[in-house]
């Protein structure tokens, strides 16, 4: 079995902001693109035009339905990839040492050479956020783009995991937790963000920032001085105008 | 085992080379930057300097690797050799395939042009397009916009000289509080999630006005679950709320608005209810200064909104006076719509109330001096930081042209156009309906059209009638049973051409458009109609001509297939002469460019469009020696001119002193330019013009300089709008051009010159207690607009379209998880998988559209998940409404405009056994390419 690092000098991960994600899937097809391409082996599609498709995505949205006991049903959209716990069980489950931990940014990693495909790791995550590639039979998981984050080869700006760079809404975020300063620090503080599944014991490093909350405009009483009639017969209404008109440039 | 850690390579090589261009996997064309390897597309990002998505790029657009590498692309042009629909073609060269074409449309062109019907479906190159059906001289030509969102076009263009998406905008920046109506995942998909996140980011509140909660509906702070076809009325109550409640900006409304206009009100009068005119055909108003009337836009001028005014014996009254009779009508009060909108009378004034305040109690002020038409300086910028955006959703109903209006008359009440925190327009709009051409149609065989096609009608003079009467274009466009088609009719083509109603055609001539499924009401008559012979056993529509990239459906119903390039390896423009990529605060152009070379033998649809016209004599691609004008559709873009120091980009263009924007002569560099600049050109707005664009000087002076126009033209916002009067005039018996006695009453009702809202047509005709359910459709985000659908990836993410079914359906039908139904329309059953949805509106049932395939069709397997649980509602959708009493069958379209009313369906749903597929199925067709295999384990980079 495999032993994590005892600390880790960043902790870099993501902040989703499930009050923003409208659920496009701009970030898992843009993963997919990125992670086909570079790190490791390609993320393989089965099947890939006939009856039923099935590919090797690194992040997946899921959409759920919330229905209070009262108010009106909605829908929450869900993205989900690995979440760099500090506490990884998909690491320390590893027979071979090919899941680790880095020490310097505590992103989870995979090191296919290593990697004999046993699975074990992604029965051990609780959030089902590896997937084992068909093809190649190495385990594949988010690599929080470690190979465009300290890129040198893209432009300062880019070199953030590409899910992050292309979200239309803007609900993603990538950042150092470690540093309470930093952009998702902050933003976790002020929003609420939270652990998935935080009984797990894993420790994620990725929070999600809860939806604000629904169907809450203010009672209509509250509002009602906004709406009061200026007057109470539709006659009276040419007369509020004349009086209305009579402020304005150019009134007698 | 210790931790050990393995030494990466953390900066690895990106890219050989980035190629910057515009994406085409739908309709909102974002730039990109395609990441090259070795020669290939390795990886598409968005381009961060691209005005329309700053960077960021949606499913589709990263999913157009697969686009390029699909198995479904034509590889040759094909000849038909088997029966029509069975799929069966030979490969041939395109000389041969050019011969062919010849052979059918130069006849036509020399003695009967109307008989080539010319439609392009998802067409970003209209301009050209319609140059070429100008040069053939047939009328019948237009796009998709007839069965896509004219309704909003037309209606933003009548009333305020623009609507949204391509016109216009919220004010991200500014807005407080963001209504959207009726909008699927649909136009303006990366810029309007932006704004989403951009609003939310500032905590600005956004609302949701939609039966189906997801997408954008689904992080909306606020949610109104409407009945589909009343989103009018709601907005109609929330008017009559603020007129009632004096929430109105009357300084706006008086200065900017025609509610200052005079109304003649002497119903014995030819003008009765038009607006006054100076002998200069101006409208007038009365000068609050002097109490006297004044031209609408003479220097100074402070125009009355409540001043009476008799001339010549006759009251004339300000629309403003007809606007609070109209909508202080207690026929709009909340409680009178509640029960019909689905919406609580509370829940209305809630929203009602939260518009009021925000427009007027949290007003912002831009300290920025500007100038409007009348030389009237104001010394800052006031909004009404309440912004809305809409599309289809309004849109495609038979009332939809009203509802459009009615939301465009809630925005100008409250001063919300124009104006900090509200909705902006993107140059080069504004643009009101008297400043764009009408519709053209005077046939002359060998010669050109007398003009284009596509315009706004300003009356009965305009439409294209014969003496008789009779429609001159094959879709019926701009008659009196819808006046104003300014988007053609493209769902009635097919259906009047092989009624040959108002008369035969000889050939079809589609490019892109999906009429043999998902892009026609009616599908399976459609591929009937498609393979219809008459008593000689000859095709009722004798030759169909098609020009498509993939293996669509449609490909199987056409004589002769020209293929089209994907779009990476291609040029195009994105043009300020037809559907421009601005934004509010800048002017902008793009291009497409072949980032990589075809590896078939296929053609650029306009290319071949250019060799085409040259081999017909066409008049705009024939050079005066008879030789071919334009080499391709590269040398077009660079080299045509439409007006003097006007061509297709506007982008350094050859000043006599150098490179210039906006006008200039042809710059054969130009570009080699774009691609230097990341493929697009981008000015930007001065900041002193950046609002009040119809009315501020100093937009309208640089809008001339930009070559939008020739000289300034201010104009003021039409709430009244004469050109729907003067349509119902002559339906009062005014006039010579006269409505058909069976069409006289629906011109009355439903062109009413102030915004209205009707009940959606197909409610008269058909049974409200047999079809008690509204059926709708949308496109999911990671495919809307897009011609890609059979995309590997995007098809593992949307691969099952399921009915969904809210709650009080599924329990009254005892729906489990699993389960199928039979859905049937007045039209037709169709049998398809269900699923629950609680976060809709309770009479609503909805799917995602075009999942479904028909077996052969785009390379996928016979046995693809599309084709055995995937289905169309189009089978459940008629182009003719159901027979009416008098035995006529009335076009489902609304009576303004024509617009394909595909979200006036109503159902019925009963839980059937499942049977093995969805139903209707139909056998497979032949495929022209080979299947699609796999694995894929593409690296490019390897």
């Amino acid at each position: 079995m495999t032993t994590l690092p005892t600390s880790t000098q960043k902790k870099l991960g993501l902040v989703i902001d499930l009050d923003t994600c409208v659920g496009c899937h701009a970030c898992v097809v843009s993963c997919k693109g990125w992670n086909t391409e570079n790190y490791g082996a390609p993320l393989s599609d089965q099947d890939p035009y006939g009856a039923v498709p099935s590919g090797t995505f690194l992040n997946r949205v899921h959409s759920y339905e919330v229905q209070p006991e009262q108010g009106q049903a909605a829908l929450v959209h869900f993205p989900k990839s690995c979440l760099h716990c500090e506490d990884a069980p998909c690491v320390t489950v590893c027979p071979t040492g090919a899941s680790y931990k880095r020490v310097e940014d505590g992103i989870v990693l995979v090191n296919e050479s290593d990697c004999i495909g046993c699975g074990l790791c992604a029965w051990a995550c609780p959030y089902g956020a590896r997937e084992m590639d068909a093809e190649e039979k190495v385990m594949k998981k988010c690599t929080l783009c470690v190979d465009r984050i300290y890129n040198e080869n893209l432009p300062e700006v880019d070199r953030v995991p590409a899910c992050v760079r292309t979200c239309p809404a803007g609900a993603r975020h990538f950042g150092d937790f470690a540093d309470p300063e930093s952009n998702v620090s902050i933003l976790t503080a002020e929003r609420g963000g939270m652990d998935l599944m935080p009984e797990q014991g894993t420790k994620p490093v990725n929070k999600y920032l809860p939806p604000r909350e629904r169907d809450r405009s203010e009672d209509v009483d509250i509002l009602a001085p906004f709406l009061d009639p200026v007057a109470s017969e539709p006659k009276g209404f040419m007369g509020w105008l004349d009086k209305a008109l009579s402020t304005m440039p150019g009134g007698q | 085992m210790t931790h050990t850690q393995p030494t990466l390579d953390l900066s690895p090589k990106v890219s050989d080379e980035i190629r910057k261009t515009t994406c085409y996997m739908c309709a909102c064309r974002c730039g990109i930057n395609v990441h090259m390897k070795e020669g290939k597309v390795a990886y598409i990002e968005g381009n961060r300097d691209h005005p329309v998505n700053q960077g960021v790029l949606c499913a589709k657009g990263s999913a157009g690797i697969m686009q390029v590498n699909a198995p479904s692309r034509l590889k040759s042009p094909l000849k038909r050799v088997g029966p029509r629909g069975s799929g069966e073609f030979e490969e041939i060269s395109w000389e041969e395939a050019y011969g062919i074409a010849e052979a059918w449309l130069k006849p036509l062109h020399e003695n009967a042009p109307e008989k080539l019907a010319f439609f392009t479906g998802r067409d970003q190159s209209q301009s050209f397009t319609s140059l070429w059906a100008q040069g053939f001289g047939t009328p019948n030509y237009a796009a998709h916009g007839g069965f896509c969102s004219v309704n909003m076009a037309a209606g933003g263009i009548y009333t305020m000289g623009g609507a949204f998406w391509e016109f216009g905008q919220p004010d991200w920046d500014h807005t407080k509080l963001f209504i959207l109506f009726g909008v699927a995942e649909d136009h303006d998909s990366n810029p309007i999630k932006m704004g989403i996140g951009k609003i939310k980011a500032r905590g600005a509140k956004m609302v949701g006005v939609n039966p189906i909660r997801s997408g954008y509906n689904a992080v909306a702070d606020d949610w109104y679950g409407i009945t589909p076809g009343t989103d009018g009325l709601l907005i109609l109550s929330i008017v009559h709320l603020l007129f009632k409640a004096g929430k109105l900006d009357l300084d706006y409304l008086a200065r900017f608005t025609n509610a200052s206009c005079l109304i003649n009100e002497d119903p014995k009068s030819d003008e009765y209810g038009l607006l006054l005119k100076d002998v200069a055909g101006q409208p007038i108003v009365i000068d609050r200064r002097t109490g006297q009337p004044a031209p609408w836009n003479g220097q100074g001028v402070e125009p009355d909104l409540s001043a009476t005014y008799r001339d010549k014996g006759i009251t004339h009254r300000p629309v403003f006076h007809k606007m609070a009779e109209k909508y202080l009508d207690e026929q709009y009060a909340p409680e009178a719509v509640a029960e019909r909108t689905g919406i609580e009378a509370s829940r209305i004034r809630q929203l009602a109330a939260q518009i009021a305040r925000t427009a007027f109690d949290e007003a912002i002020e831009l300290d920025r001096e500007w100038t409007d038409f009348r030389g009237v300086k104001h010394d800052k910028m006031v909004g009404r930081p309440v912004s809305f955006h809409s599309m289809r959703g309004i849109s495609a109903h038979s009332n939809g042209f009203q509802t459009c209006r009615a939301l465009h008359t809630l925005q100008i009440i409250i001063g919300s156009v124009e104006t900090p925190g509200g909705m902006r327009f993107k140059p080069p709009y504004p643009k009101p309906s008297t400043a764009h051409p009408k519709p053209h149609c005077k046939v002359t065989p060998g010669k050109p059209l007398d003009g284009p096609h596509l315009g706004y009608v300003q009356g009965p003079d305009d439409l294209c009638l014969d003496d008789d009467g009779n429609a001159i274009r094959i879709d019926k466009a701009y008659t009196w049973e819808n006046p104003m088609s300014a988007h053609g009719m493209m769902h009635m083509v097919i259906s009047n051409a092989h009624a040959g109603d108002p008369y035969k055609i000889d050939t079809l001539f589609l490019y892109m458009a999906n009429m043999a499924w998902n892009s026609s009401m009616n599908t399976d008559g459609t591929m009937k109609m498609l393979t219809d012979t008459d008593e000689n056993g000859d095709y009722v529509i004798p030759h169909i001509i098609y020009s498509d990239a993939y293996s669509s459906e449609m490909v199987a119903y056409a004589d002769l297939i020209l293929p089209d390039t994907t779009y990476l390896e291609r040029h195009d423009c994105i043009s300020l002469l037809d559907r421009p990529i601005c934004e509010a605060d800048a002017v902008a152009d793009a291009i497409r460019w072949p980032v990589v070379e075809p590896d078939r033998d296929v053609k650029g649809f306009q290319s071949a469009l250019c060799d085409l016209g040259a081999r017909l004599g066409l008049a705009p691609f024939t050079n005066e020696d008879g030789s071919q004008k334009y080499a391709d559709y590269a040398d077009y873009i660079t080299n045509h001119i439409r007006r003097p120091g006007v061509g297709p980009l506007a982008g350094w263009r050859m000043g006599e002193n150098g490179l210039n924007d906006g006008r200039g002569e042809a710059n054969e560099a130009q570009l080699q330019t774009y691609i230097d600049n990341g493929g697009f050109w981008m000015s930007h707005v001065p900041e002193e013009a950046a609002y009040y664009k119809p009315f501020n000087m100093a937009y309208q002076d640089w809008a001339v300089k930009m070559s939008f126009f020739d000289a300034p033209q201010p104009y003021i916002f039409t709430l009244y709008s004469e050109p729907l009067r003067r349509f119902q005039l002559a339906a009062e018996g005014v006039g010579t051009r006269q409505p058909p006695e069976h069409l006289r009453q629906q011109v009355k009702d439903t062109m009413d010159p102030l915004a209205i809202w009707y009940a959606p047509i197909s409610e008269s005709v058909e049974d409200e207690t047999e079809f008690p359910v509204h059926a709708l459709t949308q496109r999911p985000m990671a495919m809307y607009h897009s011609w890609g659908t059979q995309n590997a990836w995007l098809r593992q993410i949307h691969g099952h379209n399921p009915l969904y079914v809210p709650t009080k359906i599924w329990e009254a039908n005892g729906f489990a998880e699993g389960d199928w139904a039979r859905v049937s329309s007045p039209h037709g059953d169709i049998t398809v998988p269900v699923a629950h949805m609680a976060a809709l509106n309770e009479n609503t049932v909805w799917t995602w559209n075009a999942i479904g395939k028909r077996k052969g069709a785009w390379a996928l397997s016979d046995d693809a998940q599309e084709t055995k649980k995937g289905f169309l509602l189009n089978h459940l959708i008629h182009e003719l409404l159901p027979a009416k009493k008098d035995g006529m069958r009335w076009s489902n379209s609304d009576p303004v405009t024509g617009q394909a009313a595909w979200f006036d369906l109503k159902v019925n749903i009963t839980k059937v056994a499942a049977p093995t597929e969805s139903q209707p199925n139909y056998p497979p067709i032949k495929s022209p390419v080979a299947k699609g295999s796999g694995p894929l384990t593409q690296k490019v980079g390897q």
